[in-house]
């Protein structure tokens, strides 16, 4: 896996607007086997910017790597290294988990024996050992977030990038997501994460990057933000709301 | 509390049905303009004209019928029997459909049943609402007829239109009485398939059975040639039979008029009144019961190969067999390849009738090869699993084209083998004719592909009507050229052209792409 001297992430002057600008600017980069905690207020950018990152949306402009491979160049060597899960887990009502994992194996051309040994260990290790053979339509939302996230992990890949991944999850579930990250940064995955519940991105990230209309306004370890906002801030949400209500403040200066 | 003053609701009868009034004309108004309130004034004057069109088209047909003097007699009873049955079936199954739909939204059933109001009241409402939706829609199919008649023939035409709305009101009631007794007869989890199923199959049914019968008799697929046929007319019951009531009532009879629309008022009173309690009940048993519930499978082992495209092939045709509602629904045009299907087999020997059976497969499996493209291509549940995977976009597309083709494959294969034991030309003519219908159908779902639920099936013409329009007259024309082609294969160039102005249209109006 990734060491920590590795570029999993590289984004470069990465631009996107819709009917206004969503990201502007952005420079980011992410090293290998870090858990990287992308926060913001609605609409600041967050998830067009991984959504760009996945090969999901175009970007206008900039440059995206992973791990070395250009998105926009060779989005084929780069998904091949990349598993996104969005809030909403996109499954198939009407396959069963397994048949789910085999799938995704086969769309990232895993071989067959090493394709079976992961699923099952993964439909283990998430709990999903009763549901396994059970089609999905009639699962809790927890139950699909779960699959969603075991066929992110079946091919193994280098960067996982998740969005709001724990919303809507009871505590059982959102503990089994949280330690199923943080076993797969501790053997070298990198994972980036977008989350509005702040505690988390407090306890398990190693950097925190903040995006603001667009644009990254601070970036670091947690204490480093802290230190960044100074004036005693004890929590992250504590230190999140002064960055955002700085940036805005300097918008409105600018404006004025 | 002697001071505050508790807020008095207003759960009446008018508060139900100003909020379901204003629920489905916004939902209307969205499925006409496609969620563009702005093409509002264009969509209106496009119904205006084609209501017109209608009319000028219905007093094309019926001026020299009725300038020949309508007699109220057995033959024009029958007539106006047949016409009523046809669209009581159409209404029947409309509204099977709407009842189903009722019990099935979610979004703002979950509202109502947990709030303080009296859901009984509501659904009360629902239903002469479900009635009027479907009194609406067969009026709207009718009125050019009605209207021809009334002023060419009389004003007592107008009387249709009462029993256009008893017969619509009796099929509503029918088809609530209908989702009531399914619920009980085949559970909560698969009322709504059967159901669906069932108003497919009414909906096609009359049609399709007349022309079964007309064929068997030798009559051909002509309906009225059946109908009015010396043996038919024989066979009818007398003039004064109450079985006429219909037929007399749409004629203007008083007497019959109002029997049967106050026997159908009735009817929904009690229907409303008695259903009103178990809709409720229904609905939250419906609530707490997944369409798919957890189906245990046999767990067979992964069969991952080096084929990506044989994967997502699979996984297409997987799909497809386990949602046999969506199936029921892109399958329902294989219903109208029974009547040629009969037709084939009661014609052995004869050359005239591949005119009709050629085109009519050709046409079926053009339509069908566009609903399947799209539940495949734009019906797309994971389509950001898809997009993400390290797979070529034009391998994805080519396995879900190749998908649906091996299912188109086997509908007309055995149509192509039946025509074999006739001529090899015939065949050949059907084989390329289906090919050429059901690729130019995908390839109009590939310029048009969106992205979309499967669950939307039902809405994609609505969702683009230019791709709805190009892949008709595609089938449409193709269907022509395979026709044609079996007198001489000349003739086909002149649709084939056509086709061609069909895609170079379709080309330049076909939505930009990112990427």
């Amino acid at each position: 896996m990734a060491s920590q001297n590795t570029t999993a992430l590289e984004i470069s002057g990465l631009e996107k607007a819709f009917d206004k600008p969503a990201v502007r600017g952005l420079d980011l980069n992410i090293a290998g086997g870090e858990f990287y905690a992308l926060l913001g207020p609605n609409g600041a950018g967050k998830t067009t910017t991984l959504r760009m990152v996945a090969g999901l949306l175009k970007p206008d402009a900039g440059e995206i790597s992973v791990f070395g491979s250009d998105v926009l160049k060779d989005p084929i060597a780069a998904r091949q290294k990349v598993a996104w899960v969005s809030d909403e887990p996109m499954i198939y009502d009407r396959l069963t988990p397994m048949e789910y994992l085999e799938f995704v194996s086969g769309l990232w051309g895993i071989d067959r024996e090493i394709a079976e040994k992961r699923s099952m260990e993964l439909v283990d290790w998430l709990g999903l050992q009763e549901q396994a053979n059970q089609r999905c339509g009639g699962f809790s939302k927890g139950m699909r977030q779960k699959v969603a996230l075991a066929g992110a992990l079946v091919h193994e890949p280098q960067l996982i990038i998740l969005d709001e991944p724990l919303t809507g999850l009871d505590a059982g579930s959102a503990r089994q997501v949280k330690d199923v990250l943080l076993s797969k940064v501790s053997q070298g995955t990198t994972v980036i994460m977008t989350t509005h519940i702040l505690e988390v991105a407090e306890r398990m990230a190693e950097r925190i990057g903040v995006i603001v209309q667009g644009k990254l306004v601070a970036e670091g370890t947690f204490e480093q933000l802290q230190e960044l906002t100074g004036k005693g801030k004890k929590t992250l949400e504590e230190v999140f709301l002064d960055l955002v209500e700085q940036d805005d403040a300097a918008n409105a200066e600018l404006a004025a | 509390m002697s001071g505050l003053v508790t807020p008095q609701p207003r759960f009446g009868l008018r508060w139900f049905a100003n909020h379901e009034a204003r629920l489905i004309w916004r939902d209307f108004a969205s499925l006409v303009t496609g969620g563009k309130p702005g093409r509002m004034a264009v969509v209106g004057l496009i119904i205006v004209c084609f209501i017109a069109g209608m009319h000028v088209f219905a007093a094309y047909l019926l001026g020299p019928v009725v300038a020949e003097g309508l007699v109220a007699g057995k033959s024009l009873y029958l007539t106006i029997s047949a016409a009523l049955l046809m669209l009581f079936s159409l209404m029947f199954s409309q509204a099977i459909e709407s009842v189903t739909r009722a019990y099935y939204t979610r979004s703002d059933l979950d509202l109502i049943l947990s709030s303080p109001a009296p859901s009984h009241r509501l659904f009360e409402v629902r239903t002469v609402v479900l009635a009027f939706q479907t009194v609406m829609l067969s009026a709207f199919i009718a009125a050019p007829v009605i209207n021809t008649l009334a002023w060419l023939d009389g004003a007592h035409w107008f009387a249709a239109y009462g029993v256009l709305a008893a017969l619509g009101v009796i099929a509503t009631s029918l088809s609530i009485l209908l989702t009531l007794g399914l619920f009980r007869w085949v559970g909560m989890a698969k009322t709504r398939l059967t159901a669906q199923i069932m108003a497919a199959v009414v909906g096609a049914g009359f049609v399709i059975a007349l022309q079964l019968i007309g064929i068997m008799f030798g009559q051909g697929t002509s309906r009225l040639s059946l109908l009015l046929s010396p043996e038919t007319l024989a066979a009818a019951p007398k003039e004064a039979s109450g079985l006429w009531m219909f037929a007399k009532a749409a004629l203007g009879g008083v007497w019959e008029w109002i029997a049967l629309v106050a026997a159908s008022v009735l009817t929904l009173v009690l229907v409303a009144r008695f259903s009103a309690r178990r809709f409720a009940q229904d609905a939250l048993a419906a609530a707490g019961v997944s369409e798919h519930s957890g189906k245990a499978q046999e767990f067979k082992g992964f069969r991952v190969s080096g084929s990506v495209r044989a994967g997502l092939r699979r996984k297409e045709w997987a799909l497809l067999r386990r949602d046999p509602w969506l199936l029921s629904q892109s399958l329902q045009q294989i219903l109208y390849l029974v009547p040629p299907a009969v037709m084939l087999w009661f014609s052995y020997g004869e050359g005239g009738m591949f005119y009709v059976v050629v085109p009519v497969v050709v046409m079926a499996t053009g339509q069908l090869a566009g609903g399947l493209a799209w539940i495949t291509i734009s019906g797309e549940d994971a389509h950001e699993l898809i997009t993400t995977a390290p797979v070529p976009p034009r391998t994805i597309l080519w396995a879900k084209v190749e998908a649906v083709l091996v299912v188109i494959a086997l509908v007309v294969a055995p149509f192509a083998l039946a025509m074999l034991f006739f001529s090899a030309q015939i065949a050949v003519t059907l084989i390329i004719g289906a090919a050429l219908a059901s690729g130019s159908a995908v390839v109009v779902q590939l310029w048009f592909r969106s992205q979309a639920n499967r669950s939307l099936f039902r809405r994609r013409q609505v969702s683009s009507r230019a791709a709805t329009l190009c892949e008709a007259l595609v089938s449409i024309l193709w269907a022509a050229a395979a026709g044609v082609a079996l007198l001489n294969p000349l003739f086909a160039i002149v649709p084939a052209l056509l086709v061609m102005i069909v895609f170079l249209v379709a080309w330049f109006i076909r939505p930009a792409r990112e990427g």
